[in-house]
């Protein structure tokens, strides 16, 4: 199974890629680190948000119980993990130059997820924030609005990337420089959705057991 | 519109009692001239910097050599230069305060606003603003020459890391003149920076200038990791890596881990700051002893990211002054390496007293005993590379010597600490302050004097006086020892930390010889300045261009001083630990390669000045609640990322034949030059060729 | 092209991963939606199943595996989850000492 040699997380262009392929071990190493640091700024927001349950943090306000909707976690949920897909399926094009289109296309699809996903998101918060149950509610929906926005953030950040890329690849091609943007966009957009796992599971899934 | 609303819009919430003289005039008292004093200093040191360099017309090498450079020598410079300004900040107020409570039987001239404030910007300006930014300069100069780089692995990156650092540093010196600094301390405790109890800027400007320089932080760690994995000559397997170089790996990776917590911390701080949120409020489910819990997790681990290089430095400098190969090789690296997890796991040592039960505060005990142990092998280590050495007593050895009593004796104090049942006596007192500034001064800073001294040659190719330079340092030893061994006794005799006055006279003695020591200290600043100006003024005496003065054992040693900007003509090859004392000894030192190959190095960016600007804007605007500032500085920045994103032509190449006549022209003084003695180690005839005097010891 | 073989192969581990990924959040999720199990189970099955899809995604979609090539990417992990473990435990312990405390 050694296809190619490895030299850095996430899919490896290969050495068919020629100097690309070289350069890409510092950079896409580099860009690996910062997300590992990044890991840390979200499990402490995890571990705030675990720590602010319970009556005395919800302060007579709402709990999980009466804010969280299941059916749209699970739409954006949907919604990421087909995202990581169509990423994945640009990434394997332009690992085997396939061409400009079969790459731009599945990235195309994955920005409208993206998008979408944000849309349901901010949905949501709109009508928790309808009901007065905004941060200045209570500790717990302050550690709940500092959690989930700052991975909608993230989103939005890498949604404003894939565009920014979208018109380098209009303006470049695939050149050397834009394939190792795109190494690295790919490697964020999938840590997002590893990201998402937690949200789901810890906000959503344990909020509404019970 | 009337100018009532118009104006809060422009000018967000300053007003005119917002400058210093003015509060001054209207209620004048020796404190408020003092604050208004320093606001001026501030005025005209700004003033004076920018007409000297417009007066010489140095606008343009200033920009071109400097501010836009992406090598990793000049930000190294630019760096240290930071932390030394600040530094003359942070003695002096820190001298300010020991005064203060010197007189401060019943009362003294300062008001308690005051004072909070100057321990708040003290600690702050000192840990953020001095050791940071001088650590990560001497990184900067030094760890990509030890390791036969050209440069570090991201260039630009690490010029907006300076700059970040460089916005945080300019916020903190502008609430010298716009508004007040926090009063809460280093650590920025909420209640006492939630907005209940202190709407004013102060604590919003301790959350932007940290928030935003320990971005930069970060982003240095991940550049030095990466560049100690990626960028080592070939050879240099990690077990043949200089000591300073495993110490910065270790530090590069606590930054990486350890400025998340400080992130999260000052985020949510300003979330419950800006937008109404209840982290930290006492009301609404707030729960501000996770403050505590975060800021610590942070601030452990930071005090040995502040240590690490300086162990490192220690190693470097007492291997090559002792003239042997450093004892113990293994045994430091492992020894580093178990410092750094388990800094990671002490962090609730800094709040015993906060409530939990008894066993969480001794398994926190108990692991923070742990870490002497890896630190005491290291004290043995570099008393073990000293023995039968051929000891050289030259200024770095002074400060070597200084940090091995000194350091044990507040390592010591720091075991009682990590118990809690005496930490319960001792906890707020002076007691604390004497010990952590024992681990700080005689590590940290005596660390970083010490390699100041050892490395100043490569940077600018000629010694610092040496006279003056012992001096400085039997200065800053006895300077220390006068002003905190008598802490260590008012904090047992049960005189609080941070407060401005007291009212037991049994305590006056004491503090009366801690404000004699603080004089000794601004002695030893002043004297460390004159060191420079003297070395200056008589560089002609002092030359080293020939790159290797002390009789060098690593790579740094081995090219030109000042190297040229690509550092190494040729990679080196590495063939074992010390390569270049291994070179010299086997006489393969100084030979001409084979052939020359062009250099691509990164051109000369302005993003970083971007950066600055803008942050500072950025900075300002949220302080100040002028949101258009805010948003369009905001805005500015990414703006400038993403059309930088869209420049394909970042490098210049250096000719081969460029290259190449360089490095002759060197190798020609190199076999021109007489190779000098160590005997002659300061003396005018020491040029940067060192003879290899005696064979290894076997020891 | 020596690689269009692959590109199959490569193909079929992102689509396996995709499914992988999808029956792990289905199941967690319509327990919760049923409540067919007590609340404990759920949670524990919740828990499993979110372990088993993190390791699901560096696997297929992030191509972190145990092969013996550049150790450092998976060092680099091991050691962020160790940080992360001291982190999150010691500052949950700390925190519920410190409430249990105050009742």
């Amino acid at each position: 199974m050694t296809q190619f040699e490895r030299k850095h997380p996430g899919l490896n262009l290969g050495s068919h890629h020629g100097a690309a392929h070289d350069q890409a071990e510092a950079l896409v190493f580099g860009f690996w680190v910062f997300l590992m640091s990044d890991l840390i700024i979200f499990g402490l927001m995890f571990a705030t948000y675990i720590t602010m349950q319970g009556p005395m943090a919800e302060a007579g306000g709402p709990g999980p119980a009466q804010l969280y909707d299941l059916r749209s976690a699970w739409i954006q949920t949907l919604l990421l993990l087909t995202s990581s897909l169509t990423f994945g399926l640009a990434s394997l094009a332009m690992r085997h130059k396939h061409g400009v289109a079969p790459v731009v296309v599945p990235l195309v699809v994955t920005l409208g997820l993206g998008l979408t996903f944000l849309g349901f998101e901010l949905h949501d918060f709109q009508g928790m924030l309808a009901q007065g149950a905004g941060p200045g509610r209570s500790g717990f929906l302050s550690a709940f609005f500092g959690l989930v926005p700052l991975h909608g953030l993230h989103v939005t950040a890498g949604c404003i990337w894939l565009m920014v890329m979208l018109a380098q690849i209009a303006v470049f091609g695939l050149s050397d420089m834009v394939k190792l943007r795109l190494l690295r966009l790919g490697l964020f957009w999938h840590f997002l959705d590893i990201i998402w796992i937690g949200i789901f599971s810890i906000v959503y899934l344990a909020g509404l057991t019970g | 519109m009337t100018p009532d609303t118009i104006l809060p819009m422009i000018f967000g919430r300053i007003g005119l009692d917002s400058l210093p003289f003015v509060p001054a005039i209207l209620n004048p008292s020796t404190s408020e001239f003092i604050a208004a004093g320093a606001a001026g200093v501030v005025f005209l040191g700004a003033f004076i910097v920018l007409g000297v360099v417009t007066w010489f017309g140095w606008w343009g090498p200033l920009w071109r050599d400097w501010l836009t450079s992406t090598d990793h020598k000049r930000i190294g410079i630019m760096y240290i230069v930071l932390a030394l300004v600040m530094m003359a900040r942070g003695v002096i107020e820190g001298a300010l305060m020991r005064v203060q409570q010197g007189v401060g039987l019943d009362g003294g001239f300062l008001s308690d606003g005051h004072f909070s404030e100057l321990f708040s910007t003290h600690g702050t300006i000192m840990i953020f603003f001095v050791a940071m930014p001088f650590i990560s300069g001497v990184i900067n100069y030094v760890m990509p020459l030890q390791i036969g780089a050209r440069d570090v692995s991201f260039p630009v990156l690490n010029q907006i890391s300076l700059a970040l650092t460089a916005v945080g540093a300019a916020l903190i010196m502008i609430s010298l003149i716009l508004g007040k600094f926090s009063t809460g301390g280093w650590p920025a405790y909420p209640p006492y920076t939630g907005l209940a109890f202190n709407p004013g800027p102060g604590p919003d400007y301790w959350i932007w200038s940290v928030g935003i320089a320990g971005l930069g932080s970060t982003l240095s760690g991940i550049n030095f990791a990466v560049t100690i994995y990626k960028e080592r000559a070939p050879g240099m397997t990690l077990f043949r890596m200089p000591l300073f170089t495993w110490t910065v790996l270790c530090t590069a990776i606590i930054m990486v881990f350890a400025m998340p917590p400080l992130t999260v911390a000052t985020a949510t701080l300003a979330l419950d700051r800006y937008l109404d949120f209840h982290f930290y409020t006492n009301d609404l489910g707030g729960n501000m002893m996770n403050y505590v819990n975060l800021f610590w997790l942070f601030g452990h681990p930071e005090v040995y990211l502040l240590i690490l290089p300086a162990y490192g430095i220690f190693s470097e400098v007492i291997a090559t002054y002792s003239g042997k190969r450093l004892y113990g090789y293994m045994s430091l690296v492992v020894a580093t390496m178990s410092i750094s997890v388990l800094s990671f796991t002490v962090w609730l040592h800094h709040f015993f007293t906060m409530g939990q039960s008894a066993n969480v505060n001794i398994a926190f005990g108990i692991a923070s005993m742990f870490i002497a142990v890896p630190t005491g092998v290291k004290v043995y280590d570099w008393m073990a590379t000293m023995y039968r050495g051929r000891i050289r007593f030259s200024v770095p050895m002074v400060y070597a010597t200084g940090f091995l009593m000194l350091f044990v004796i507040g390592g010591l104090t720091g075991v009682m600490l990590a118990n809690p049942t005496i930490s319960f006596q001792v906890h707020n007192t002076l007691f604390l302050v004497a010990h952590f500034h024992n681990v700080i001064i005689p590590g940290v800073l005596f660390g970083l004097l010490a390699g100041y001294h050892y490395w100043f040659p490569k940077a600018f190719g000629f010694r610092l006086n040496t006279r003056w330079g012992y001096i400085t340092a039997v200065l800053w030893i006895v300077g220390f020892c006068v002003t905190f061994f008598p802490l260590y006794v008012l904090g047992l005799m049960g005189m609080p930390r941070r407060s401005v006055s007291f009212t037991d006279p049994s305590f006056e003695p004491l503090t009366l010889i801690a404000m004699g020591g603080a004089m000794l200290v601004l002695m030893a600043l002043s004297s460390l300045m004159i060191q420079l100006w003297i070395s200056v003024r008589d560089r002609a005496t002092a030359q080293v261009p020939l790159g290797d003065p002390w009789n060098g054992r690593t790579l740094e040693w081995s090219i030109p001083s000042p190297p040229p900007e690509y550092n190494f003509a040729v990679i080196p090859q590495v063939w074992s630990r010390d390569a270049f004392a291994a070179d010299k000894e086997a006489g393969i030192a100084y030979q001409e390669p084979e052939t020359y190959d062009a250099i691509a190095v990164p051109s000369n960016t302005s993003i970083g000045m971007v950066v600055c600007i803008g942050g500072v804007l950025l900075g300002l605007g949220m302080v100040w609640y002028m949101w258009w500032l805010a948003a369009v500085s905001f805005l500015g920045i990414v703006g400038a990322f993403i059309v930088r994103s869209f420049q394909t032509d970042t490098h210049r190449i250096i000719p081969a034949a460029q290259v190449a006549r360089d490095h002759r022209v060197w190798l020609a003084q190199i076999a021109a030059s007489p190779e000098v003695t160590r005997a002659q180690e300061c003396s005018p005839a020491n040029r940067g060729r060192a003879m290899n005097e005696r064979p290894e010891p076997s020891l | 092209m020596k690689d269009e073989p692959n590109y199959r192969q490569e193909l079929r581990s992102y689509l396996i991963g995709f499914v992988l990924a999808l029956v792990l959040t289905a199941v967690p999720f319509g327990l919760v939606a049923t409540g067919a199990l007590a609340p404990l189970q759920t949670l524990g099955v919740i828990t499993v199943f979110a372990l088993i899809q993190v390791v699901v995604h560096f696997r297929f979609f992030l191509h972190i595996d145990l092969s013996q090539q550049k150790r450092e990417d998976l060092h680099l992990i091991l050691f962020t989850v160790l940080l992360l473990l001291i982190m999150c435990t010691g500052m949950i312990w700390i925190m519920a000492s410190l409430s249990e405390r105050m009742h």
